[in-house]
């Protein structure tokens, strides 16, 4: 067991933290107060191929492993958790599925333009009623046999790159199933584009945290997309949802590590300057004992979603979830642990910690996000002890 | 056409000069980079690249066998092959040495349409290497690019070349050297698929016993590699000019830059009064 970096990966690291600080940094402060999506910082990723990075080389992305990809999602949240999450929802939910569920003809048709850029993905799951309660789901997809298109109905909410993403993965119920002698709803996922009409955006929401990412919700009135843009088998929509989230989990828990280490380094460069009583407060032992295990706490995050990331590198695209119990370890304690060490990080700071123009306050609010999206911390306690209590 | 960018790895001077108790510089304790001018001379060069595909860029570079991460470096943002010069009696050059050596290997390299130097390295401000490795090949030489436009078809650069307050326009015929200035483009960032590509690049030293077999392969190859050179690849290198015995210049002592006081600036004087001036005040001072 060896717990550096090969070559590879650390040249990649050091590619994208030149990026993070030269591209993403200097936007961080305004997306947030703005509320406005980074486009320009997308096109840029795009441009340097960082929105195909797992994407195999046959299909236009750069043929990279999972871990580039997280050492990408670490170094850009470090300095903007917007930035991250846009990245995240397009490669994790959006690009992991067609790769995985889609034909052959869905991957040509969608997966060169998603890695090139040309296209931005997303993801449309979560409904008024239903978030991990899959069977909550109300958006229909009928079958129109006359003219082989599915019909959708219904509406989705919280969808990150909302309205900005051109291709999004949705989830609809497609009739009833009887399992175990009980009536339950048929899922299944679909492919839509932007554009297609009948499909609309609705509220755009002002979040406490992510700013600048778009999050919208998603209306589907008699919109009519081609029979063959089902994703994978009709009926398997609430496995390719789940199998989407696992992987898109890696994507959360690497937000959220980047978010803490973001606001320690910040942290730690704020205590060796910040003078009171005569000296910096970082001479204090009440503030070595909290960067101590701040930075201890951080580093074990670190270690979650490596191990996460390689777990998913072991069996690349796949229709099997193999890695979901390390993708919710990795999230469960990646996001805890931004949230306790970003707000310890404002405490630290005093009262310029809650000035908008210092980056932990931004940092903190960024990180609650990611004990909420993607599941909760409670539904990661689920697949955790539910993988420990099963058989 | 095929490209030669000329590299250097260099200390970063960004995060401050750190010397040894003998005055030389400590290399060791300070992040080695790719020479800034010299990333902007291979920017200048993949840009070419990219407007005229066929075109090949290839590097080198005379050092450490750790100057491999800058060829590393220039691959993953897009140069094809690259070329490590290094032995211990090729050590402590100076310019001449070190323009001999670099010429003699690129002559060993065979024909090119444009060799790209950087106008001078930021660990010893010279900008002497490049236009001394036009002069050793005969080759014409364009100091100071800040535009550089091709013609593949006439075989022609065009070069503005800045000059104090203004620029030059200058045409020259391939083969031609240029060194470029760091204000000449933004260079590129490296991709992911580039660097797995350069740290997959084939590697071959010319002390292995495969490697004539496996240069070979390299070049014919459309992908990367990286062909490693000792003293004995060089043979038009003479041995009066190269390593530390090649080296005319002496290096007596260096520092950190100095910093100098505002001073004092007298006004609205006519030459004599100024010059009677300043005269009083060295005086004064015991200067003369």
């Amino acid at each position: 067991m060896d717990f550096t970096l090969d070559k590879k990966h650390e040249m990649a690291r050091s590619l994208f933290r030149d990026f993070a600080q030269n591209e993403v940094k200097p936007l961080a402060q305004e997306i947030d107060e703005e509320e406005r999506f980074p486009r320009e910082t997308i096109e840029k990723m795009a441009k340097n191929g960082f929105l195909g990075i797992t994407v195999p080389r046959e299909y236009g992305g750069q043929g990279c492993d999972e871990l580039t990809y997280v050492l990408c999602m670490e170094e850009i949240a470090k300095v903007c958790g917007t930035t991250a999450v846009a990245l995240s929802a397009h490669t994790s939910l959006c690009i992991d599925p067609i790769m995985s569920f889609g034909t052959e003809e869905q991957k040509q048709k969608y997966i060169p333009k998603l890695a090139s850029g040309e296209y931005l993905g997303a993801f449309g799951l979560t409904e008024p009623g239903a978030g991990t309660d899959a069977q909550g789901q109300q958006t229909k997809a009928v079958l129109d046999e006359n003219t082989h298109e599915w019909v959708l109905n219904g509406s989705k909410c919280f969808i990150t790159n909302g309205s900005e993403a051109d291709v999004y993965i949705i989830i609809a119920v497609t009739g009833t199933i009887e399992k175990r002698g009980r009536k339950m709803k048929e899922i299944s996922a679909f492919i839509v584009e932007k554009g297609t009409p009948g499909f609309t955006f609705g509220t755009k929401e002002h979040k406490m945290g992510i700013r600048g990412s778009a999050t919208y919700e998603l209306i589907f009135q008699d919109c009519r997309i081609p029979e063959g843009n089902l994703l994978g088998q009709k009926g398997k929509g609430f496995n390719i949802a789940m199998h989407t989230l696992d992987g898109g989990r890696i994507g959360i828990a690497t937000q959220a590590l980047g978010l803490a280490e973001g606001a320690l380094d910040l942290t730690v460069a704020y205590t060796k300057e910040r003078k009171q009583f005569g000296r910096s407060i970082s001479q204090f032992q009440n503030t070595q004992f909290k960067l101590a295990d701040m930075k201890a706490r951080t580093d074990a995050a670190q270690l979650l979603v490596y191990k996460a990331a390689m777990a998913k590198d072991a069996v690349g695209f796949t229709t099997q979830s193999t890695y979901s119990v390390e993708a919710a370890e990795a999230k469960l304690f990646a996001a805890e642990t931004a949230s306790a060490v970003t707000s310890e990080c404002v405490q630290l700071h005093g009262g310029y910690g809650y000035i908008r123009e210092y980056d932990v306050e931004r940092m903190m609010r960024d990180a609650k996000i990611t004990e909420i999206y993607e599941g909760t911390s409670e539904v990661m306690r689920m697949v955790i002890s539910g993988s420990m209590l099963r058989g | 056409m095929r490209i030669i960018v000329c590299i250097k790895q260099v200390p970063d001077t960004a995060g401050g000069v750190k010397f040894k108790p003998d005055g030389t510089l400590d290399r060791a304790a300070m992040l080695a980079i790719m020479n800034p001018d010299d990333k902007a001379g291979l920017e200048a060069a993949l840009r070419i690249k990219d407007a005229y595909p066929g075109t090949t860029v290839d590097v080198i570079t005379m050092g450490l066998p750790k100057a491999d991460a800058v060829l590393r470096e220039a691959m993953a943002m897009g140069a094809d092959k690259s070329y490590l010069v290094t032995d211990r009696p090729l050590g402590g050059a100076d310019t001449w040495a070190t323009s001999s050596t670099i010429a003699a290997a690129i002559r060993e390299m065979g024909d090119y349409d444009i060799i790209f130097t950087g106008r001078q390295a930021i660990d010893g401000d010279t900008a002497q290497v490049g236009p001394q490795i036009a002069e050793h090949l005969g080759i014409p030489v364009i100091s100071y690019a800040q535009d550089v436009k091709v013609d593949p078809e006439k075989k022609t650069v065009t070069v503005q070349r800045q000059f104090d307050d203004r620029y030059h326009v200058l045409e020259a015929k391939m083969p031609v050297l240029i060194t470029a200035l760091s204000e000449l483009n933004e260079p590129r960032y490296m991709t992911p698929m580039g660097i797995w590509d350069a740290i997959d690049a084939p590697v071959t030293d010319s002390n292995d016993a495969d490697y004539a077999e496996k240069y070979k392969e390299i070049l014919a190859s459309d992908g990367k590699g990286v062909i490693i050179w000792h003293r004995k690849d060089i043979p038009t290198l003479k041995d009066e000019d190269m390593g530390l015995k090649g080296s005319p210049t002496k290096i007596a002592k260096a520092s950190d830059k100095v910093r100098k006081g505002a001073g004092t600036i007298y006004k609205d004087l006519d030459p004599d009064q100024g010059a009677a001036t300043i005269c009083q005040a060295l005086v004064e001072k015991h200067y003369i």
